[in-house]
């Protein structure tokens, strides 16, 4: 969407990121998600009295995972603070965050705008804090039903710098970030459950201008689409206010799938004052040069890496590469298939990128769950490049793998699809097909080679698509040259 | 340092506290004593002491990332005012 | 002559001595069950028939917890016959009400607590009550401050305990129940807890031996926050040999408490009998001045010529920045207190407010009605001093401070073994007399926060009478340093007799 000429909108995202553990934050319950309400709220996660939290290992870990991949510090020292609120789905009446010191400082992430266009997007800092539980409205009436199996999840906040300009440059970020976190193994990445979550600080300014104008805060955008839609929203919206006089509240919007809008959360009546201080029951987290090298050595290849070792090392084209390395499985799924099958490296990303992306796209599968595991995509490909099979025949033979039939070699058994590479028995069929047409013959002969192709699909069809077409190609250029 | 009965009153309503007028004005005069008494602090030379939150020097304890705790909601919701197929039954939350 | 529990209560009375079981050591009670002269049953009936007989003139309890002590009593015996006892096996105990106790109320003598019937144990109620632990027999719950908040257990919503030495004046808090029920011979020691001063001022206020050991020593799970960083547990008992019986099982290394040290635990028992001689005695002049009454100087300088005597070297120091220490406190706790408590929103436990529509009626209906009035001034008090624009001026300038004193203390170390001076300005006062003013309440603690801001072990003991009332001994102690203190108590009280008075109309 292009708005006037006169404006700029700035626009920074905090994205909540919930970490893979098995256990909460703070305590050994599990963070399984999906189970029956408050059977995973343990004594912890109630704020039971007296109870007490102690830090989780690998929460830890993978937050600082997440620093080394932004190319952020990671601090010495950080302190967990309280944030304190009420609110039914906050046990405890405070909220355990960081404040002054946070794990992550000053990182960055570039994303790709058009063509081999980078901008650098800067990342403030990450923070471990605790999530909240949920609360429920269905089939109650006049009340809510608080769940607090979420409470206590691990999250990292991931504040960025007000770096982004359009709604556009917001997707890219986002997904760039989402991608990180998944490769990472630090998050499911699993939106609709919340694992990943995303708040959009906006305001606009006259381009020019330097100073920023007043920012709302939206949230509840929870999906790519939505980012777009709640941000051009809220830009068109903050300039139509200011443009008819208005001013702009600083507030939190909620974002409305429904409508495609923003409308304001709470009045500012009740001024925030969350009154943080450090966690008088955890001490402050030391983490040591040796165990930031400790992490560091388990970090993967990450997607930017990899892709360009793709097109060095398989000499891809950067769309093929990129498409590839968009998810660590797919990766993984197309250097298995490589190896396996020992074909040209471009024939088999053109089969997973087109065939079998396509086709999992059609039956909504992802690659972890395709029909078609790597093994027996390898096995159709090497029948391809053994010349056992035709590509034509090698797309049926897909088609019945897909549908569970079976490896590549099973299927070619059982159909009889093995190629005829035989020149005799092609020969045979091609002296069949022009005893069959003399009327084709002769307008070829007379110069119309555009009778070329009906040949080669009469002799195709006569073997039912199993002659080698190289050999037909050349055997019946021959016999129709006479 | 004395406290104004607006200023009890934003602070009772950060603490979630409903009082009486006549609780209110009383908590203002016992408050403005106490924080007279705190004030003392004030006197302290402190620009160039390190804040202390923690009488030891330790750093926190990590803890390995297993499941240790099983369901026990029935006995936790054993206490719990109101509960309706195993939520926590509150007063309507607006958003 | 003041209402008392019956004819003959004199406070100056003191000292008569009588053999019945509620009158013996820990070590005597351990010797006892072992050679079969009582069994833990009938020691624990024993207590229980005393607290029926003498508790409705104290109020030291909350919950009895009869049926539970009998049993556990049955299953203490059982080990004994088998041979399996340890030293406190089937020895009765008293827990303050602050400690959560599975399937028992734990009320934290609030309102708000009240229905509150606690799901899990303590780690320390496990190691002094469970199945592996040291076998010890709970009678009960005691009597407290209202979520400890308080100098004079006048806070409880189960209303104030008396102090047994005059039942017209308060035990002290806010282990007031802990300390009455202890002095009056209702349990041979009690769990209590100080956050600045709730073990060491009730013992003095009621001639017993209290220690707070060092922060981190004893685990704070389970145990109901009042300020995280200066809570902790410890024990009131009538000498320092029984504390150091029951402390030891209460203390070490406990993975669910970030604050736990992991170090481990001196002999405590052992420790006791090591000689007192060329033992470095600090007294810092600024807990011997204006504000300490002449009576309790007098008995507190009588006992430093006593540890002199038997070997100590008495020097004189100074922890300059102690005045400070009120102010300190009464920023840095309710600060802590009023986040702690902002659980009790009677959503998942406790007090909820009938007739709620709203949410907001929900939060402030039910913490109005479940605090009392000094939980609430905490509350408020630590709200302010953390909101913003008041933050930097208090709350981190009081922990800067803290760290001023913290310094005092380590600076005195370096020179000597131990820090002694009074535990209270005066002795026990009447009932009453301080509830409508806060800040003289407060400076009750003046002499016993310091310990808690810089995280060192104290105790308190008795080293005499003011006209009749107790008076108590304060000794402080470098980190860690709990055997110490024990060891200079006991080798005192093995010079004195002053512990052995017991109050008179609690035969």
């Amino acid at each position: 969407m292009v708005y006037d000429e006169n404006w700029e909108a700035v626009i920074g995202l905090e994205v909540h990121c919930q970490l893979l553990t098995k256990t909460k934050i703070f305590s050994g319950a599990s963070t399984t998600y999906g189970a029956a309400p408050n059977t995973q709220a343990d004594a912890v996660t109630l704020g039971l009295p007296g109870v007490l939290p102690v830090l989780n290992a690998t929460a830890l870990q993978m937050a600082v995972k997440f620093g080394l991949a932004v190319d952020a510090q990671v601090a010495e020292r950080c302190v967990f603070a309280r944030k304190h609120y009420f609110y039914p789905d906050l046990p405890k009446g405070y909220q355990i965050s960081q404040y002054e010191l946070p794990i992550v400082a000053n990182g960055h992430l570039d994303i790709e705008l058009g063509e081999g266009q980078i901008k650098r997007i800067g990342i403030t800092r990450a923070h471990m804090e605790e999530d909240a539980g949920k609360s429920l409205h269905e089939g109650f009436v006049g009340a809510s039903g608080i769940d607090l199996n979420r409470a206590g999840t691990p999250l990292i906040e991931i504040v960025s710098e007000p770096d982004i300009r359009t709604a556009a440059e917001a997707v890219a970020y986002l997904k760039k970030l989402h991608q990180l976190v998944v490769y990472l193994g630090i998050c499911d990445g699993n939106m609709q459950e919340g694992s990943f979550r995303c708040d959009a600080n906006v305001s606009v300014r006259r381009r020019g201008t330097e100073k920023f104008g007043t920012r709302t805060e939206t949230k509840n955008v929870n999906s790519f689409r939505y980012v777009e839609k709640a941000i051009e929203y809220e830009i068109g919206r903050q300039i139509d206010v200011i443009e008819s006089g208005g001013t702009i509240v600083q507030e939190t919007r909620l974002f409305d799938p429904g409508t495609g809008e923003t409308r304001s959360m709470r009045t500012k009546e009740d001024a925030n004052d969350y009154r943080y201080f450090p966690d008088p029951d955890l001490l402050p987290v030391v983490v040591t040069t040796d165990d930031i090298e400790r992490v560091r050595a388990t970090m993967p290849e990450l997607p930017e890496a990899k892709r360009n070792r793709f097109m060095e090392q398989y000499a891809l084209p950067k769309y093929d590469a990129t498409v590839l390395t968009g998810e660590q499985a797919l990766a993984d799924y197309y250097e298995a298939v490589v190896k396996a099958s020992g074909a040209d490296p471009k024939i088999c990303s053109n089969w997973i990128t087109t065939d079998l992306l396509g086709a999992l796209n059609k039956i909504g599968k992802d690659i972890t769950e395709s029909p078609v595991g790597a093994e027996m995509m390898a096995g159709l490909i090497a029948r391809i490049v053994d010349k056992t099979i035709s590509g034509k025949i090698a797309k049926d033979v897909f088609e019945a793998m897909l549908a569970g039939e079976g490896t590549a070699d099973e299927i070619i058994q059982a159909k009889g699809l093995v190629q005829i590479t035989d020149e005799s028995a092609i020969e045979k069929v091609i002296d069949e097909v022009i005893a069959a047409n003399p009327a084709q013959l002769e307008q070829y002969r007379s110069g119309k080679d555009k009778l070329f192709g009906f040949f080669v699909g009469q002799v195709m069809r006569a073997s039912r698509g199993k002659a080698n077409p190289d050999a037909v190609n050349r055997l019946l250029k021959d016999k129709l040259a006479g | 340092m004395s406290l104004t009965i607006e200023q009890l009153k934003q602070v009772a309503h950060l603490a979630r506290l409903e009082m009486t007028p006549d609780q209110a004005d009383h908590y203002t005069q016992q408050l403005s004593s106490i924080l007279d008494l705190v004030d003392q602090l004030q006197q302290a030379k402190t620009d160039q002491v390190e804040p202390m939150a923690h009488p030891l020097e330790m750093s926190q304890r990590l803890r390995p990332d297993t499941v240790t705790e099983t369901n026990q909601r029935d006995v936790f919701q054993s206490v719990a005012p109101s509960v309706e197929d195993g939520l926590y039954v509150v007063p309507k939350v607006i958003e | 002559m003041r209402a008392g529990p019956g004819p003959g209560v004199h406070p100056g009375d003191i000292a008569f001595k009588y053999e019945p079981m509620h009158t013996l050591s820990i070590k005597a009670l351990g010797e006892g069950l072992k050679t079969k002269k009582f069994s833990s049953r009938e020691l624990t009936q024993h207590y229980l028939s005393r607290i029926e007989r003498h508790d409705p003139a104290l109020n030291s309890y909350i919950t009895v917890t009869a049926e539970q002590a009998l049993a556990q009593a049955d299953a203490a015996d059982a080990r004994l016959a088998a041979g399996e006892a340890g030293p406190l096996t089937g020895i009765p105990l008293a827990q303050k009400d602050i400690f959560c106790t599975a399937g028992v109320r734990t009320s934290c003598a609030s309102k708000m607590l009240d229905n509150f019937v606690a799901p899990y144990n303590a780690t320390i109620v496990d190691k002094l009550h469970g199945a592996d632990g040291a076998g010890m027999v709970m009678l009960g719950k005691c009597n407290m401050d209202e979520f400890a908040m308080g100098s004079s257990n006048e806070t409880s919503w189960y209303g104030p305990v008396k102090n047994p030495w005059d039942t017209g004046r308060v035990p002290g808090g806010s282990s007031g129940g802990s300390v009455a029920a202890v002095a009056a011979g209702l349990a041979p020691a009690a769990t209590a807890t100080d956050t600045g001063g709730s073990i060491r001022q009730p013992a003095a206020l009621t001639n017993l031996t209290g220690i707070k050991p060092t922060y981190g020593r004893v685990s704070r799970y389970g145990m109901i926050a009042f300020a995280s960083s200066l809570d902790q547990a410890g024990v009131v008992a009538r000498t320092a040999e029984d504390a150091a019986y029951v402390l030891q099982a209460m203390s070490g290394f406990d993975p669910r408490d970030s604050t736990s040290v992991e170090r481990p635990v001196d002999d405590l028992v052992g420790g006791l009998e090591r000689p007192i001689k060329g033992l470095r005695i600090g007294l810092p002049k600024e807990y011997f001045a204006e504000g300490l009454a002449d009576g309790a100087r007098e008995r507190v300088m009588a006992a430093v010529e006593q540890l002199r005597s038997m070997g100590a070297e008495i020097v004189e120091i100074s922890l300059p920045n102690s005045p400070l220490s009120v102010p300190t406190y009464y920023v840095v706790a309710p600060a802590e207190a009023s986040s702690n408590l902002s659980r009790y929103d009677g959503v998942r436990y406790g007090h909820r407010a009938e007739g709620i529509k709203t949410l907001e009626e929900l939060y402030k209906r039910s913490r109005g009605e479940g605090f009392g009035a000094e939980v609430q001034r905490r509350i408020m008090v630590g709200t302010y001093v953390l909101s913003h624009g008041y933050y930097d001026a208090y709350y981190l300038q009081a922990q800067k401070v803290r760290k001023l004193i913290y310094d005092d203390f380590r600076r005195a170390f370096e020179s000597v073994d131990l820090v002694l001076g009074p535990t209270a300005t005066d002795v026990a006062f009447e009932l009453g007399s301080k509830t409508d003013d806060p800040v003289a309440m407060y400076l009750n603690d003046i002499y016993t926060i310091a310990a808690n801001l810089a995280g060192i072990p104290a105790m308190s003991l008795s080293c005499g009478f003011v006209d009749g009332l107790p008076v108590g001994l304060q000794l402080m102690g470098n980190y860690f340093d709990e055997a110490r203190l024990l060891n200079v108590a006991h080798q005192y009280q093995l010079a004195t007799d002053w512990h052995q008075q017991h109050p008179r109309g609690f035969e």
